[in-house]
């Protein structure tokens, strides 16, 4: 498996990664030799096979649908890189 | 007296008969630290004023007559608990300033005891990777050599053990972070069955496999810590609500009749020789014990690392998402636009391998691939756990190796990512299985490196690993030795 570095941009961009042109040559390298490497997995025959996607069966865990402590908004806006008033601020998303 | 060699259980006794204050313990270790970290690089964070505050604290509650296990014991945690009102950075220049609003369960559970915290120990950034090597505040080194890597990602809860810097510490382990560096510490780990422990407040890398353990000086300790930090938290939706069980009482010196398996896809040829010899020889001990030793098999271990690089990356790019510069961490200041500046803050916050296992994930994720990866990662798990199962029925517990080797040197495998994901090839699917296994000290290799052995249970099986641990232990003295520094 090869990836090509338009796919690296690509996935990027879904990842919301900006990457140097270093980073990138890297990463397509190092990406289709881990990935050349997952490709063991076909190997395997997993047809009717159920996947697993937590190890112990938990059911949902439901809580009673009422008020209780919290930890407000001045704490929860106190590690927020910029803040104004109770909001967090962030740049324009429309011009 | 050199209070900072002491274990848990040591330490309490002479706190609870007042030949000991905390304030001399936590004086102790805060000396130690100072003294020793230039060169180990163990801590991230000191928290002097506040130990000795809460030294202060335990001594009185102490002389009220109130002295639990944990009660004036100086501890440590990896930075990826947080802490309340202390910075918790999970080694990343993305959490670099980042002061934690409230305490992760687990540290909550031995506050409550009157545990003091010494500080935050360094970790690979956000636990993704065996070496400790990819922390943004500089490598940790192993206190037995410190050429050498101390392992990963809890290589600060190891070192700092290793290097008698804390009493106790905690780690987490996804896919060996607790067991592996343990192993070339020379300290004991132990990683428990996924949903024994909560992982509230513990900052999450891959959340169906991230679980939360105790390393310490010997057996008996770890039986301690688990008691403190196990059971059911209503804020973490996975903790299973099981009792727990009193795993100080599982502390019996007898392995007679336990059925004991040795999977033969771990004693593979060209296993290290060191390695080996650790593992026969531990074998050797167990069976003089009383224990029985039967082969049996866990087809699927070749396909453990593949598995698990494909789901833990796929969970930790979505856990990770989180971190956009809007509500807490790192913000690029120079970026125009809300996607720019979100793109631009990861690009400055994330190192290397924390960036490379997001791509990963992502990549694994995207659509086109979901089937092909993620799905059938997800697959792969089941037969895995099925192994697991199946020997489960033969045997009480397995004995393996941690680690395929002892701790290879700093830089040897920076430049190879797959070269390093294959140092996990023994613990990792212990944690796709979401069972239990324990690293304790075996035979050191000849140039006197510490080694561990692994043994793994059924799920929530503990007492069953702690007891085999613990009759391990009572013939041996590897535990006892000391990194000369």
């Amino acid at each position: 498996m090869s990836i090509t570095c338009t796919e690296i941009d690509h996935v990027a961009r879904l990842a919301r990664l900006a990457l140097s042109d270093a980073e990138k040559e890297l990463f397509t390298s190092q990406m289709s030799a881990i990935l050349s490497y997952a490709e063991t997995l076909n190997g395997l025959d997993t047809d009717g096979i159920s996947p697993t996607s937590r190890a112990v069966p938990v059911e949902n865990a439901f809580r009673a649908d009422a008020v209780s402590a919290s930890i407000g908004t001045d704490q929860a806006l106190a590690n927020a890189p910029d803040r104004v008033d109770s909001f967090f601020r962030v740049p324009p998303v429309i011009e | 007296m050199e209070l900072h060699t002491l274990t848990i259980h040591q330490l309490h006794q002479l706190l609870k008969s007042r030949q000991v204050s905390s304030v001399e313990a936590t004086r102790s270790l805060l000396a130690r630290i100072e003294a020793t970290d230039s060169r180990i690089n163990a801590f991230i964070t000191v928290a002097a004023d506040q130990a000795m505050t809460a030294a202060e604290v335990a001594d009185q509650r102490i002389g009220s007559g109130d002295c639990a296990p944990l009660t004036g014991v100086p501890v440590a945690l990896k930075d990826i608990f947080l802490t309340e009102g202390l910075r918790t950075t999970c080694a990343s220049r993305m959490l670099e300033n980042f002061i934690a609003p409230y305490d992760a369960t687990a540290w909550a559970n031995m506050k409550k005891q009157g545990a003091v915290l010494l500080g935050k120990l360094n970790q690979d950034e956000f636990a993704m990777g065996s070496s400790s090597e990819n922390s943004a505040f500089g490598a940790t080194r192993n206190p037995w050599d410190t050429n050498r890597i101390p392992g990963g990602s809890s290589g600060g809860s190891a070192a700092a053990i290793a290097a008698q810097q804390a009493i106790a510490t905690l780690g987490t382990d996804t896919g060996g972070s607790i067991r592996q560096p343990a192993s070339h510490c020379g300290c004991v780990g132990l990683k428990p069955t996924y949903g024994r422990v909560s992982r509230h407040g513990v900052i999450a890398y891959a959340s169906s496999l991230d679980q939360v353990g105790p390393v310490t000086r010997d057996v008996t300790d770890a039986a301690l810590l688990l008691q403190t930090i196990a059971g059911h938290d209503p804020l973490d939706s996975t903790s299973v609500a099981q009792a727990v069980p009193d795993y100080s009482a599982a502390l019996k010196n007898d392995v007679k009749r336990l059925k004991i398996g040795l999977p033969k896809e771990y004693f593979i040829d060209g296993l290290d020789q060191d390695v080996q010899r650790a593992m026969d020889n531990a074998i050797a001990h167990l069976r003089s014990q009383g224990a029985e030793f039967v082969e049996v098999s866990l087809p699927h271990t070749a396909y453990a690392v593949a598995c698990y690089y494909l789901i833990a990356t796929a969970e930790a790019s979505s856990n990770l998402a989180r971190y956009e510069g809007v509500r807490f961490g790192r913000r690029a200041s120079e970026a125009q636009g809300l996607i720019e500046m979100m793109s631009q803050s990861r690009a400055e916050g994330f190192g290397a391998e924390v960036k490379r296992r997001i791509m990963l994930g992502t990549y694994a994720l995207s659509s086109g691939y979901y089937d092909a990866y993620y799905l059938k990662a997800q697959k792969v798990r089941t037969l895995i756990q099925r192994d697991f199962n199946e020997a489960f029925k033969q045997v009480d517990i397995l004995l393996t190796p941690v680690a395929p080797t002892p701790a290879f040197r700093i830089g040897e495998k920076t430049a190879d990512p797959l070269q390093m994901y294959l140092s996990d090839i023994f613990t990792i699917p212990v944690n796709l299985a979401g069972t239990c296994g324990i690293s304790i000290p075996a035979q050191p290799s000849a140039d006197g490196l510490p080694i561990g052995l692994q043994l793994i249970g059924r799920p929530f099986g503990e007492e069953t690993i702690l007891q085999a641990a613990y009759s391990f232990e009572q013939t041996t003295d590897w535990h006892r030795q000391k990194a000369a520094l």
